[in-house]
């Protein structure tokens, strides 16, 4: 049977930089193929080739076994390609049926739209597919899971036959990407064909008919499944072994190093998003909060490194109140902050990587005396810090916004964790990093926390919370649902109460014998 | 999570193994003598090839408004030879005066330099490099300005209340310059520069504060604090800062407030432009070498990030924009104690407005802002020539500088038009959007 897609040869350059290298892949009819491979391996060029957003140098494409050119989205669309984005592309304020209908909307006598008739199709399709979408419902009252499927409503209602998702799980609490595995095993059920875009090695496992690896642009390697582990993909994915289980030693908590108590906090609009928050942490012990995006805790963590100062409550650092400090004062009393937006809030781009690295010391000897800039000081401190932390630059002059995203973040550890600090705040420190920085930042947290620093770690990938928490804290609408330990806490059940529900419920719901079971997986 | 830019995307991919030397990397003891700031070729390509473009276009403005080139293009056909002749007459002669207003002729100077070493008379010397002198009298308040509205750039303010900032800045300077009698110059000259700086600095800082306490938007309020200047001018001119007489202008400065001319008049060629390039160097030391240009500098790459580091936004913005005013202000206080010796209405003619476009043509780099500030400034004093020789508007000028503008702000022009590729180029920050 002729392939629905195939790609021949593909090869793109940049400047400086070959981004696709001869890449072969092919798509046959009714398979979940996933494309595997670390931030920068060319996933994402290979897909917006193929979506009509970059020209290749050198490949040709075909659809069916028929030769075509692709060279804006629409030549993608017409050939029934269809893509779902990472970031949704969706207007809140409209309908989903409105939404749907955006570009390709049906109209009545020419000019009047037609939504009744775009309602139906969607209805239609929802159905088909098991999407399980109300077509009169406003985007903004869905929860990020249903938005989703509406993005891939979106592209049925286009009528395409081969979807590409764009690490699609990456907004998803762990049932909501059981939810999306199962309408995609119903799409290919039905036909339709899907490219899958991820660097999580679970889920390949778990969804993939079949598995191409992509390395430095290149195909590192295509595996079914079966034939494979993830030790095995993530060593083809970094071209070496990897240590996929963080080994860390029981912690020995100390002191209390950080206590909040009933802490409220506004988000940008003034709204109370954390309500009441208590919870402490000691030192030489990792508090994980865990929780789907946008349950207060990125307001959390403002309220606490002083970035937006809290509505009402109180915060406590080695016993002494916060109070009104301003970020500053917070940090020189030894709390460090990687956080969650390292390109807005940890690192200015156009800066060169030294500048960056002493970014909150700037102004203390010996980096300054008086207001002069000590540069050799800088810069010798810089040379250390990239060595010691293994960040990949040419030098330490090169701008920080030429790295990619896992050196930067190393930078930002570097800066954070070569400070004499007594508090940690990590704010989703891994995310969209490759499998190798993950490896190694883990270690470095890990690390820091049998040095004795006390770690409050926010991150909302759970397997992240498992595998460094000591405690689990589980947010959810501005609330800490509940604080468990680490040690023998059920992977379903943690899902669960992110997905708001109760901690008696859920841990009904669980049961001891599945808890076990889970465990196991897990571990 | 990966980025839809192009280069991005195999940055991880071209990093050396764990291990391995990085490719091309210098030895480690080199390493540490190399600096940072190096700008590439593209830094001057551009604002080079945008002046080159200006004075092309310029010069079609020049031809198409001259009725002998009209006329000759009319009979083209009959006479081509004719019609280029003209062109080329038309446009040898309007830059041609242009040059020679802006530099002098060097037979002239030679001719004086010989002159002066034969016989010891330094007047045709003078009479020489009389149009040069000018260029940089012309160039002196453009330096300050222009550094400016640089320093605002570098922290994301866009100051568009450098004119207003040099009207005050001039009364500031002409006010200490006319009230203080009898103090030594070495007292009076200090003072009289520092009040037109400080002037300056308190007109530059009510935008600042009001944008670091409510969030008003500096372009706004820098344009609305311009109209209160002029018209503070005019009250003060016409009220408590008026000469005796009948002219709305201050009384003249006391001697002992003038910066000191180097040469007989009518050379005004004075101690400013020196000030000048002393102030950019020290500008230059402030923003690239000292812990308080870190934060402006901070500040207007990346305010969130500046505030994740522990540094006041508001502190920085209402800084930099008594900076940015005080320099303004030096720009008026040069004009006055260098060159008019007295305030009038209409003193400034849009230095403070030019000073935006010199930040914008320097890169609002120092180096960049005094190569811009003289270009301008010798276009300018180039332009009176030109107009009285060649009997082409002085306007002309204005369309060119404009031209040159609107190349540096939208570099893709040149690109196109000489066909360069996009280079990694340091984004200038003009401004946020309202209010943020």
């Amino acid at each position: 049977m002729t392939p629905v897609l195939e790609l021949r040869g593909i090869t793109k350059k940049f400047p400086g930089v070959l981004a696709n290298d001869n890449i072969n892949l092919t798509l046959e009819q009714g398979e979940i193929h996933a494309l595997l491979g670390e931030n920068g391996a060319g996933k994402t060029t290979l897909m917006n080739i193929l979506y009509g957003l970059y020209k290749p140098d050198e490949g040709h494409i075909s659809v069916r076994g028929q030769p075509v050119d692709i060279h804006v989205p629409n030549d993608a669309i017409a050939r029934g390609i269809g893509m779902v984005h990472q970031h949704f592309m969706l207007v809140p304020v409209m309908t989903v049926t409105e939404n749907v209908m955006l570009g390709v909307e049906s109209t009545r006598g020419g000019a009047f739209l037609d939504r009744e008739e775009a309602a139906r199709r969607i209805e239609k399709l929802s159905e088909k597919y098991g999407l399980e979408v109300d077509p009169h419902t406003y985007i903004k009252d869905l929860p990020v899971g249903v938005q989703q499927r509406v993005e891939i409503i979106k592209v049925l209602y286009r009528q395409a036959d081969i979807l590409i998702l764009d690490e699609p799980t990456a907004v998803l609490t762990p049932q909501e990407a059981e939810e999306l595995f199962k309408i995609l095993r119903s799409l290919t059920a039905q036909g339709k064909s899907i490219i899958f875009i991820t660097h999580k090695l679970k889920e390949v496992m778990a969804i993939a008919d079949r598995i191409t690896v992509l390395r430095l642009g290149a195909v590192a390697g295509s595996v079914r499944p079966a034939e494979t582990d993830p030790a095995k993909l993530a060593a083809l994915m970094v071209g070496r072994d990897v240590n996929l289980v963080v080994s860390k030693k029981a912690a020995t908590p100390g002191d209390v190093v950080l206590q909040v108590d009933d802490l409220h906090a506004l988000d940008e609009r003034g709204n109370l998003i954390v309500r009441g928050v208590s919870f402490d942490v000691r030192a030489g012990e990792v508090l994980g909060v865990a929780g789907v995006q946008g349950n207060g805790q990125t307001e959390l963590v403002y309220a606490l490194t002083g970035l937006r100062p809290p509505a009402s409550g109180e915060i406590r650092i080695l016993g002494e109140p916060l109070g009104r400090l301003t970020p500053r004062d917070i940090l020189e009393k030894g709390v460090a902050h990687v956080p969650e937006d390292r390109q807005r809030h940890g690192l200015v781009l156009s800066f060169p990587v030294s500048d960056n690295l002493v970014l909150c010391t700037y102004y203390l000897p010996p980096f300054a005396r008086g207001i002069s800039l000590q540069e050799d000081a800088i810069i010798s401190a810089s040379q250390e810090l990239v060595k010691q932390f293994d960040v990949r630059t040419p030098n330490v002059f090169v701008d920080v916004s030429t790295l990619s995203g896992g050196n930067q973040q190393k930078v930002i550890v570097a800066r954070e964790f070569s400070r004499p600090i007594k508090l940690l705040i990590a704010s989703q420190p891994t995310r969209g990093l490759d499998v190798g920085s993950i490896e190694y930042i883990h270690g470095r947290i890990i690390a820091k926390r049998d040095e004795g620093t006390a770690v409050l770690l926010v991150s909302s990938e759970l397997d992240e919370i498992l595998a460094l928490a000591d405690r689990i804290a589980v947010m959810y609408k501005g609330q800490i649902v509940e604080i468990v330990p680490a040690a023998g806490v059920n992977r379903k059940y943690l899902g669960l109460l992110m997905a708001g529900v109760k901690p008696a419920e859920a841990g009904a719901a669980v049961g001891v014998g599945a808890a076990e079971a889970e465990i196991e997986r897990v571990f | 999570m990966e980025q839809t830019q192009a280069t991005p995307e195999l940055r991880s991919g071209s990093t050396p193994a764990p291990g391995a030397p990085a490719p091309g990397a210098p030895a480690p003891k080199a390493r540490a003598k190399q600096r940072a700031q190096v700008p590439s070729l593209q830094t001057f390509l551009i604002p080079l090839l945008a002046v080159l473009t200006g004075l092309i276009i310029g010069g079609i403005v020049i031809l198409v408004t001259d009725a002998v080139v009209v006329a000759a293009f009319r009979n083209f056909f009959r006479e081509p030879g004719e019609a280029l002749k003209a062109v080329w007459h038309s446009i040898a002669s309007a830059y041609g005066s242009l040059l020679s207003g802006s530099f002098g002729s060097p037979r002239e100077i030679i001719e004086g330099l010989q002159t002066y070493f034969a016989v010891g008379d330094p007047a045709p010397l003078l009479q020489a490099i009389y149009p040069i002198t000018e260029s940089l009298v012309a160039s002196t308040p453009y330096i300050f300005a222009g550094l400016g509205v640089a320093v605002g750039f570098k922290c994301g303010l866009f100051n568009i209340g450098a004119e207003g900032q040099f009207f005050v800045g001039a009364l500031g300077s002409a006010f200490v310059g006319y009230k203080l009698i009898g103090v030594p110059w070495f007292i009076h000259l200090p003072l009289a520069v520092l009040g037109g700086a400080v002037a300056g600095a308190l007109w530059g800082a009510i935008p600042g504060y009001l944008k670091a306490a409510t969030g008003g938007h500096e372009v706004v309020n820098t344009i609305m604090m311009n109209w209160i200047a002029f018209r503070l001018s005019d009250w003060l001119l016409n009220g408590p800062m008026k000469a005796p007489g009948y002219r709305p202008v201050t009384p003249q400065i006391e001697a002992s407030a003038e910066l000191p001319r180097l040469f007989a008049l009518p050379i005004r060629f004075n101690v400013g432009f020196f000030l000048a390039l002393a102030v950019a160097a020290l500008i230059y030391w402030l923003i690239y070498k000292t812990t308080v240009g870190y934060e402006i500098r901070a500040v207007g790459a990346n305010p969130d990030a500046a505030r994740y580091a522990g540094m006041s936004i508001t502190r920085n913005f209402v800084l930099t924009m008594m900076l940015s005013g005080g320099l303004a202000g030096l720009a008026g206080a040069s004009q006055v104690l260098g060159i008019d010796h007295w305030v009038g209405q209409g003193f400034s003619a849009g230095y403070g407005f030019d000073a935006i476009a010199i930040a914008l043509l320097g890169k609002s780099h120092p180096a960049g802002v005094v190569l811009a500030a003289l270009l301008f400034g010798t276009l300018r004093s180039g332009a009176t020539r030109m107009q009285s020789l060649a009997g082409i508007p002085i306007d002309i000028i204005s369309i060119i500088q404009g031209l040159v503008i609107v190349f540096v702000a939208a570099p893709a022009i040149i690109r196109w038009l000489f066909r360069i590729r996009a280079g990694r180029e340091e984004k200038l920050v003009l401004t946020r959007g309202w209010g943020a």
